[in-house]
């Protein structure tokens, strides 16, 4: 069991054509993964790698019923390439794209909100995110499949290698993973901890949950109420940057302690309080989890 | 990216954002005859990427043109120390020279990212003049917010809303709220990620203009405002900052003495972490991203052994594409070429990991290799004691 992508999913890729639209695409295909498509606009009704190109999404969803993309795109175009798969009815949206404007992200976020109450379910994950991955099933992203195992564990991160790290921990103690999602170091982006955590309440295939966060914005607080109040599966936390000065961007957009918010201790203070059990150094993770399954 | 007072006020007035008279100069000369210029009193304003600029003497008042002179050729120059610059201060190159303006109310104006609602937020207070946190932290009902959609604009009944609130009444209730939505505006035209007006000033007969203004701009969209971007003033900023983004390099110095060599933000920041536990401390965040080849940690290398307080370093790859032989390759490279004596851990996760060990191993060079995180912390700790 997983969350969000599997079997089922047949994948375009956006920005295929690119060196690394086809690297990535590539590796997911030989992962397992369904790539169906590639769109490069002024490149359809071309071949490349044995994909089909389209011009356009709305054309590649129609000839091969894709129902999900991976984008590629460079950043002042990602943007409309996000919402162009929406407006065409891709439901997971994976957007790895680093460098994104903020203000393009909140009118993606403003138009997927249109869709999605007009009943047009739409998912986005990241930007500037690893991307997704259901083990031994589907890879859509730039993660390293083969540190990954099929099993119960969920993991959902803002950051792209601390996540190899835990799933590799995870992996070595023979514990595989459910579902892994990057959901992106932005300041604003398409799916939160709390979207992640809610889709693990109903997947029966997830019986613990690692969550890594990081300094910036309160997404690790909305996390832990959520956790508090709904969320019956033990999770095992970290939080990046518990050393990190305030007012400095650390890589990540979103990574910023400002006006005194946003520290690591006041998130490992709220994940706490939501009955989470925090790991104070991130080699302690996948140790931790398997403490916690044993009990 | 931050920019000047000087350059948020004019950005801020071509948007219609009311600002005192004034100009930027760079010697006390052309200060006086900027003052000259204003006639009256004037307010000789040091520029500098920090506020606190009046508590280290670099906001001085002048009656006349050669007192501006005065006051400028004393804050020209001089390293200005203020709460947020930290001990070592900030050398002035600039100074503002703006007419004197008499005061009634001291306010407060700003717009700022919700990133919980992903809206710009508008936020006013009537406690201006001092930072917008602490009157949060003190009295949170006294800080008053209106979240703005971006493509809709700053509706005028959510501007009337706060001037109410500010006690803004008859020409400088209508002058406030035009302040506002040119703020606003402002803010999203240019891609700010803040724009703020503190103090926002009324004066005694009834004016409403920007005393005081601070912009940041989102990097990410600086592609779009090439004159924005042409503001950057890289004399604010740390030399080896500014060398390591030449390389694509995410460098940020600290004050300890463990480098850190990481790819990716978040498992740097984790690294940075772990040398704290392991009871050291960093020197520096540097994350070399996803595709560290030679040239990369040849660069990184250099940046972090220019700051002297560096004793050890610790190298943390997690290759989840790239091949650990590749990187060790790499390395042993770097090292070589840079004659490096200070003790470096290696810790290298990924594929081909045995081949980067035996790399490193068999270079002969005193390259320490770490087993998994927490070794590699306790390693590097303890070569640098």
């Amino acid at each position: 069991m997983s969350i969000w992508v599997g079997r089922e999913t047949r994948l375009l890729v956006q920005g295929l054509t690119g060196r690394e639209g086809t690297f990535h695409a590539l590796a997911s295909r030989e992962y397992g993964t369904e790539v169906v498509a590639g769109v490069t606009p002024g490149k359809g009704g071309s071949t490349h790698e044995g994909i089909p190109v389209f011009d356009t999404v709305a054309a590649a969803v129609g000839e091969t019923g894709a129902n999900a993309t991976m984008i590629f795109v460079p950043p002042p175009f990602a943007a409309d390439a996000i919402v162009e798969a929406a407006d065409a009815g891709v439901s997971i949206v994976v957007c790895i794209t680093e460098g994104i404007p903020t203000n393009d992200m909140l009118r993606v976020k403003e138009f997927l909100a249109g869709k999605n109450a007009s009943g047009n379910r739409v998912r986005l994950i990241g930007p500037n995110c690893p991307g997704i991955i259901t083990p031994g099933q589907c890879k859509i992203g730039i993660m390293p499949g083969r540190i990954h195992r099929p099993g119960t564990v969920g993991v959902v991160s803002r950051s792209g290698t601390l996540t190899y790290e835990a799933v590799d921990q995870l992996t070595r103690l023979g514990l595989g993973q459910s579902t892994v999602i990057g959901i992106g170091g932005d300041p604003v982006n398409g799916t939160s901890f709390v979207d992640c955590l809610r889709a693990f309440v109903d997947d029966a295939g997830t019986e613990a949950v690692v969550l890594i966060g990081e300094i910036g914005g309160m997404a690790e607080e909305e996390a832990a109420c959520f956790v508090a109040g709904h969320f019956r599966k033990p999770v095992v936390a970290f939080i990046a940057g518990q050393t990190a000065p305030p007012g400095r961007r650390m890589g990540h957009a979103g990574a910023i302690i400002a006006g005194g918010r946003g520290t690591a201790a006041e998130k490992i203070k709220a994940l706490k309080a939501g009955g989470i059990h925090v790991v104070a150094s991130p080699a302690d993770i996948g140790a931790r989890m398997k403490e916690v399954l044993a009990r | 990216m931050k920019v000047h007072e000087y350059q948020a006020k004019s950005l801020l007035s071509r948007y219609g954002v009311a600002v005192p008279r004034g100009e930027v100069a760079d010697t006390a000369d052309e200060a006086r005859d900027v003052a000259r210029k204003l006639g009256g009193a004037v307010v000789v304003k040091a520029q500098i990427h920090a506020g606190g600029r009046g508590k280290g003497g670099g906001i001085r008042v002048a009656r006349d043109p050669d007192e501006a002179f005065e006051h400028s050729r004393a804050i020209l120059g001089m390293t200005l120390v203020t709460p947020q610059t930290g001990a070592a201060g900030r050398v002035v190159r600039k100074v503002l020279v703006e007419e004197a303006l008499d005061l009634d109310r001291e306010l407060y104006l700003g717009v700022t990212l919700d990133r919980s609602r992903a809206l710009p937020m508008v936020i006013a207070s009537k406690s201006g003049g001092m930072e917008i946190e602490e009157v949060a932290t003190r009295d949170p009902s006294a800080v008053l917010r209106e979240a703005v959609d971006p493509a809709l604009g700053m509706f005028p009944f959510q501007a009337r809303r706060l001037a109410f609130s500010l006690g803004l009444s008859g020409d400088s209730f209508r002058q406030g709220i035009s302040l506002m939505q040119a703020l606003f505006r402002a803010y999203v035209e240019t891609d700010a990620t803040l724009a703020e007006v503190n103090p926002l000033l009324v004066t005694r007969s009834g004016r409403v203009l920007a005393l005081d203004a601070k912009m940041t701009f989102d990097d990410n969209a600086l592609f779009r405002h090439p004159d924005i971007a042409g503001m950057r003033d890289l004399a604010e900023e740390d030399p080896l900052e500014v060398e390591a983004s030449k390389f694509g390099l995410n460098y940020i110095k600290l004050d300890g003495n463990v480098g850190c060599m990481v790819n990716g933000a978040g498992l740097a920041m984790a690294t940075m972490d772990l040398v704290k536990l392991a009871g050291g401390e960093p020197a520096n965040f540097l994350d070399v991203g996803g595709g560290a080849n030679e040239e990369q940690v040849k660069n990184a290398f250099r940046i972090i052994l220019s700051d002297r307080n560096v004793r050890a370093i610790l190298i943390n790859i997690f290759g989840g594409i790239m091949r650990c032989d590749v990187i060790a390759k790499g390395v042993v490279a770097a090292v070589r070429e840079i004659g490096l004596s200070l003790p470096v851990v290696v810790r290298l996760e990924g594929t081909n990991v045995d081949e980067g060990k035996r790399i490193l191993q068999d270079s002969g060079l005193a390259v320490t290799p770490a087993e998994g995180l927490a070794d590699g912390a306790r390693k590097v700790v303890e070569a640098a004691r």
